[in-house]
């Protein structure tokens, strides 16, 4: 064969290799993909699990919204009250809000068919809160008796089990809490919580592949950092019996490309819209979109284990700098209404009745440029001349905090005052987070885990708190706390937690920027979407055509 | 040639090495890992160790690498930080990204070729100036703008094409992809064809052959095409290695679970079982394409030749 | 085939797969090129006409250096004249981009983010309310910055790279090429993560030598593959033949000939650096606010395509221009250095 020759069959067999390579799948059925299968199977938006799919595993809300489709803990919280309410428990009772009788209905099964007794759960806390079983969700039983002998700040555990779970028989158990604590039967409704089957401890890679719960559905099949199947579980006990035949959870590289699917109609169900959309999402969707609270807030803290943020000079700096940003402007334009300025530091989903109160920050968290001026200067100015505003710039953090500095330039009339500091990666930017590294603000934004003002308060601002980011410390804020934790009337204690909360609203060692909504979208086949508080859509309400 | 080849062979093991070695190195000076894992929440210490434990993380460096490479000896890549393990996501990413690649590739080809040849032939007029114009759009609009653009359009507007590829990697899926992914290559055969078309164009044996009233179409692709093709194949044979590697974009808009998408996942996660997994494979993918690149150059001038 | 080898049979240049088959020398190059005038029947005729004292100037052409002749050529070119006022254009903006514009590109407005066209505001404003005018001016001097001197860099450092890999051959070629390999390897997030998180400074020279360190692996394989095919030519083997010395074979003989694949990726690649500039400032590791560059406007312009479509096409526009500004100047080099349109 002469060299012309060859390099033509060369090229003929680069192309057929190209077209078969391409080719060969194009006979395979799409029958499954999108929207448009009228069988009632409802196709969502979901986004790749960060880890292992193990209860007291999860920490983000997509490997939590599957958790809460195929489990039901001891409570659940209402989708449209955000009430706490028994499911699987009869009854969680305490004298003294230390010692807590838990009783559960009995008559309930796993998918498997096993049933779901008082060892299902204490055996999955006890499993959760093990160092060395590696659980992210493990400081959740921090408040168990027992906690520090399984998982030791350092070494090995000296127990295996926490002393505070006991076993009375296959209904009851009993927890003893190393503090009071009385609204704590109202957090059991969180993830970490759930229990487990016995072919979790037996056969634990194969429950990894396919997890076995109590819930309204079961997973039928899991194609891993693809897609998830989920359909109605038969055995399933609770009131929330699925509305669909099923879920389709289809992980999306990119939000936006999910948003394409869902204009397109190959989507139904889309919780995951990025920004760019929202401003165009009415006409898209011809209304087919839901904006409403989600118990979320986005802060700004301040590092205060370092010198020059920790004085009283530095206080006035930070209430100028919340007085400079004009909440109202951002959060119309750069999020299109779906946040809405913060005035506390808790969030509208609670209720008055659970502790949100409007204005209780009061001037501090309103637009006054020429006050905020003033406070900045007479604190001394910004220390180090400029602040700076750190994120992680692999989240969608840019835009909002470039107009946070120039609201706070056009306050200070300086376009250097302020400027956005990029951080590459997520993991990076919580190590100088972590690592106390932080040497002007940094972005903050607390999702709550369970509905109560507690969870807003507690581990976020108590001394040596676990997302106690700015360092702050304040013996007063400490006490009043473990007073409101203490108090068995729910208003008395809810009255405490908000005195504490004034506290923040004074040494502001965090500037609450404004609420963050949940949004959803769907296509024209699904109808009955809502949210629930923590923006996850409510799966066994929706239905489709 | 035989022994060329060998020799090329051999020397992919010390750039194996010295890959992997440095991405190891690179991936474990983006920091910890471990602390991202907890979210917003400070880590607890104990759980945090022994997750450090598990992917050797407390040890000296050289250890955890030759740690490493002695589990890739055994053809096991390790776990991400979600428990799946490396080798499935490579089972499932290479494959879709060869195909998105091959789509790619033969866009870039037959398009960029054929735009540069006639540009070449017809240099200085209508159809050069148009084929400039397209070079300058391509370049200067970054290829996240015109995916968007081409997926707004084709697939959500005008519904002509699905606009997403999802788990179904079909042909008439990819071409929308392929087409966003080839763009900014294509400019660059183009413009390459383009040049050397111009150069060879007043070549001696182009005016031999023309002289000899050999047909035009001959005279074009067997010898103007032929002895321009050396540039524009250097070129393809690294692009091939890029496209594979360097469809982040184009996989992210178009929702296709491939080696970027993973590449990406992998670094901002910083995990590095799954970087230097991807990337291993990747280099080999490059080595290859450039020995078959220095192979063509012997195909298409005979004068050149290995020893 | 049996046409294709008839064919071949017919053609001796298609076969001469045999170094004994000895190509015409380089002088009798010359005059066969002159010769066979018919030939042009392939390229359009004017272009002779554009250069009508081509062939008295080859009287004169062994009397001066070909970088000389080059330069002679290129200053009669009106593809060079224009692509040089419209570089210097470019480089007054980035030096004194006050002329140009009076309004702030950092004060901004956020209430008016996205409007269109207003007075003292001719390409309206961007997602925060600057102005796009403003800023699609004083962005002239980091991304002019970051694109030149990071192609100059790549392109010199991949030049001489991949000559010297392809000129020698042997072990030094294995060594650079597997150098480059490796380079090549590197994911450029990976890399500009690392690299840009590592070095702390915020000076955009570390964005330029960040690109220079990724980029010139491709060029030195440009060149490399563009040396070894200049390498085998007649001229070469004849200048060799006649005792020239490696450095003179490099650059008389083979540089100007072995450079027009390396112009044009070179030209390509400045646009796709300071394209680059923008990814890696979308991805945190880039130029840094305040810093005003084209990429960073047209990495924030491309969400908001669909609803102000002015905020990408003026950033998008300026780059345009400063592209076809450098490949109009690297086509003017490279006829200039190509003896045949002389």
């Amino acid at each position: 064969m002469s060299a012309v020759a060859r390099v033509r069959w060369a090229v003929i067999v680069a192309t057929s290799v190209a077209l078969v390579a391409t080719g060969c799948s194009s006979t395979s059925s799409g029958g499954g993909g999108g929207g448009g299968n009228a069988n009632g199977i409802v196709t969502a938006w979901w986004g790749d699990p960060a880890n292992p799919l193990e209860p007291a595993n999860t920490n983000e809300v997509n490997g939590g919204a599957v958790l809460d489709m195929i489990y039901t803990g001891l409570v659940a919280y209402d989708p449209k009250t955000s009430k706490a309410g028994n499911a699987m428990a009869e009854s969680i009772t305490s004298s003294d809000q230390q010692n807590w009788t838990v009783k559960i209905k009995p008559g309930w099964k796993f998918s498997d068919g096993t049933p779901v007794t008082a060892a299902s759960f204490v055996d999955a806390w006890n499993y959760g809160a093990l160092s060395t079983n590696k659980q992210v969700g493990s400081s959740f039983f921090q408040y168990i008796q027992g906690y520090k002998d399984v998982a030791p700040t350092s070494g090995s555990p000296a127990a295996q089990t926490m002393s505070g779970l006991k076993v009375v028989d296959d209904t009851s158990f009993t927890v003893a809490l190393s503090q009071k604590f009385s609204t704590w039967p109202q957090t059991l409704g969180y993830a970490a919580y759930y229990p487990l089957p016995k072919s979790f401890f037996t056969d634990h890679a194969a429950f990894l592949d396919k997890p076995v719960g109590n819930g309204p559905y079961t997973i039928a099949a899991w194609t891993k950092s693809q897609k998830m199947q989920l359909r109605p579980n038969p055995d399933y006990s609770g009131s929330n019996k699925p509305k669909n035949a099923g879920i389709d959870l289809k992980v999306y590289t990119d939000t936006n490309a999910a948003y394409a699917d869902l204009q397109a109609g190959n989507l139904d169900v889309d919780n995951g819209l990025p920004n760019s959309a929202l401003k165009t999402i009415q006409s898209d969707l011809s209304g087919r979109f839901l904006n409403q609270p989600a118990g979320i807030i986005q802060t700004i803290s301040f590092p205060l284990y370092q010198s020059d943020w920790s004085t009283g000079n530095a206080k006035l700096v930070r209430q100028g700098i919340s007085m400079a940003i004009d909440r109202a402007t951002i959060t119309k334009v750069v999020f299109n209404n779906t946040r809405t300025p913060a005035t506390d530091f808790t969030s509208p989903v609670l209720g008055d009745s659970g502790g949100y109160k409007e204005g209780l920050c009061g001037d501090t968290c309103k637009l006054n440029a020429a006050k905020a001026k003033q406070l900045i200067q007479q604190g001394g100015g910004i220390p180090g001349g400029q602040l700076t505003i750190s994120y992680n710039a692999d989240g969608p953090h840019k835009e909002w905090v470039d107009a946070v500095c120039n609201s706070i330039n056009n306050a200070m009339g300086d376009t250097k005052a302020c400027v956005g500091r990029p951080v590459g990666t997520f993991a990076d930017f919580r190590n100088q987070v972590h690592g106390k590294q932080m040497t002007g603000g940094f972005r903050t934004g607390w999702q709550m885990d369970y509905p109560l003002i507690q969870n807003f308060l507690q581990p976020v601002y108590v001394t040596g708190a676990s997302s106690n980011d700015s360092g702050y410390s304040n013996k007063a804020f400490d006490a009043k706390v473990s007073q409101a934790n203490g108090e068995a009337d729910a208003a008395k204690a809810v009255a405490d937690y908000q005195d504490a909360e004034k506290m923040l609203a004074t040494d502001l060692p965090a500037i609450p920027l404004w609420y963050q909504n949940g949004t959803v979208g769907w296509s024209s086949r699904a109808s009955s979407v809502m949210l629930n508080p923590f923006s996850v859509p409510v799966y066994t309400e929706i239905t489709v055509k | 040639m035989g022994r060329y080849v060998i020799r090329r062979l051999l020397q992919m093991i010390p750039v194996f090495i010295g890959t992997t070695f440095l991405i190891f190195v690179m991936v474990h000076a983006l920091g910890d890992p471990v602390n991202a894992l907890f979210g917003d929440r400070a880590p607890d210490p104990a759980v945090a160790e022994k997750i450090r434990e598990q992917y050797n993380l407390n040890d000296p460096l050289w250890l955890q690498y030759l740690k490493y490479m002695g589990k890739l000896f055994r053809w096991d890549f390790g776990t991400t930080f979600s428990g799946q393990s490396v080798t499935s996501l490579l089972a499932t990413a290479f494959p879709t990204t060869l195909k998105l690649t091959a789509v790619a590739f033969t866009i870039e080809v037959i398009f960029g070729i054929g735009l540069g040849l006639l540009s070449g032939l017809r240099r200085g007029r209508v159809a050069d100036n148009s084929v400039l114009i397209l070079t300058l759009v391509v370049i200067s609009i970054p290829t996240f703008v015109t995916g968007y653009v081409l997926q707004y359009l084709v697939g959500v507007k005008w519904g002509a094409a699905p606009a997403t590829v999802g788990d179904q990697v079909t042909l008439d899926r990819l071409i929308l992809p392929g087409v966003v992914l080839a763009s900014v290559s294509l400019a660059y055969v183009a413009r390459l064809t383009r040049t050397t078309v111009v150069e060879n164009v007043r070549a001696d044996y182009v005016r031999t052959a023309v002289a000899k009233g050999l047909p035009r179409r001959r005279v074009v692709v067997n010898h103007l095409l032929r002895n321009s093709l050396i540039p524009v194949v250097t070129f393809l044979g690294t692009d091939l290695g890029a496209l594979m590697g360097g469809a982040l974009v184009t996989e992210r808009i178009f929702n296709i679970h491939g080696v970027g998408y993973y590449l990406y996942q992998g670094i901002v996660r910083q995990n590095s079982n799954t970087v230097v997994g991807f990337v291993t494979i990747l280099v080999i993918i490059y080595l290859a394409a450039n020995l078959l690149v220095d192979l063509l150059y012997a195909v298409l001038d005979p004068r050149i030749r290995y020893a | 085939m049996p046409d294709q080898e008839k064919y071949n049979a017919a053609d001796p240049l298609a076969e001469a797969g045999t170094e004994e088959l000895e190509m015409p020398s380089a002088v009798e190059n010359r005059t066969f090129d002159l010769g066979t005038m018919e030939a042009q029947s392939l390229i359009k005729p004017e272009r002779l006409q554009d250069h009508p004292e081509a062939p008295a100037a080859d009287e004169r052409v062994e009397a001066r250096s070909l970088w000389q002749d080059a330069w002679r050529d290129l200053r009669r070119n009106p593809i060079f004249i224009i692509s040089g006022l419209l570089i210097v254009f470019l480089i007054v903006m980035a030096v004194w981009p006050g002329l140009f514009a009076s309004t702030d590109p950092l004060k901004c407005d956020l209430s008016k983010s996205q409007q269109g066209v207003s007075s003292g505001h001719p390409f309206g404003y961007d997602n925060q309310g600057c102005d796009v005018y403003a800023r699609t001016v004083y962005g002239a001097r980091a991304s002019i910055t970051v694109g030149v001197c990071a192609t100059a860099g790549a392109a010199l450092v991949g030049t001489v790279m991949g000559g010297l890999a392809g000129f020698f051959g042997g072990w030094f070629d294995s060594v650079v090429s597997r150098i480059a390999d490796i380079f090549f390897g590197i994911p450029i997030l990976l890399g500009g993560l690392v690299f840009l998180s590592v070095v702390p400074s915020q000076s955009i020279w570390i964005v330029v030598a960040f690109i220079v360190v990724l980029g010139w692996p491709q060029i030195a394989r440009i060149s490399r593959g563009s040396v070894i095919t200049v390498k085998q030519q007649d001229y070469v083997t004849a200048a060799e033949a006649l005792g020239a010395g490696s450095s003179r074979l490099m650059v008389r003989h083979i540089l100007p000939n072995a450079v027009a694949p390396i112009i044009v990726v070179a030209t390509i690649a400045l646009g796709t650096y300071i394209a680059l500039e923008a990814t890696l400032s979308f991805l945190g590791v880039g130029l840094k606010p305040p810093t005003v560059s084209w990429g960073i406007d047209i990495s924030s312009a491309s969400d908001s395509f669909r609803n102000a479509p002015h905020m990408l096409l003026y950033p998008a526009g300026a780059l345009s221009i400063t592209v076809l500004a450098f490949i109009m100047l690297g086509d003017a080099v490279r006829d200039a250095l190509d003896p045949k349109l002389r």
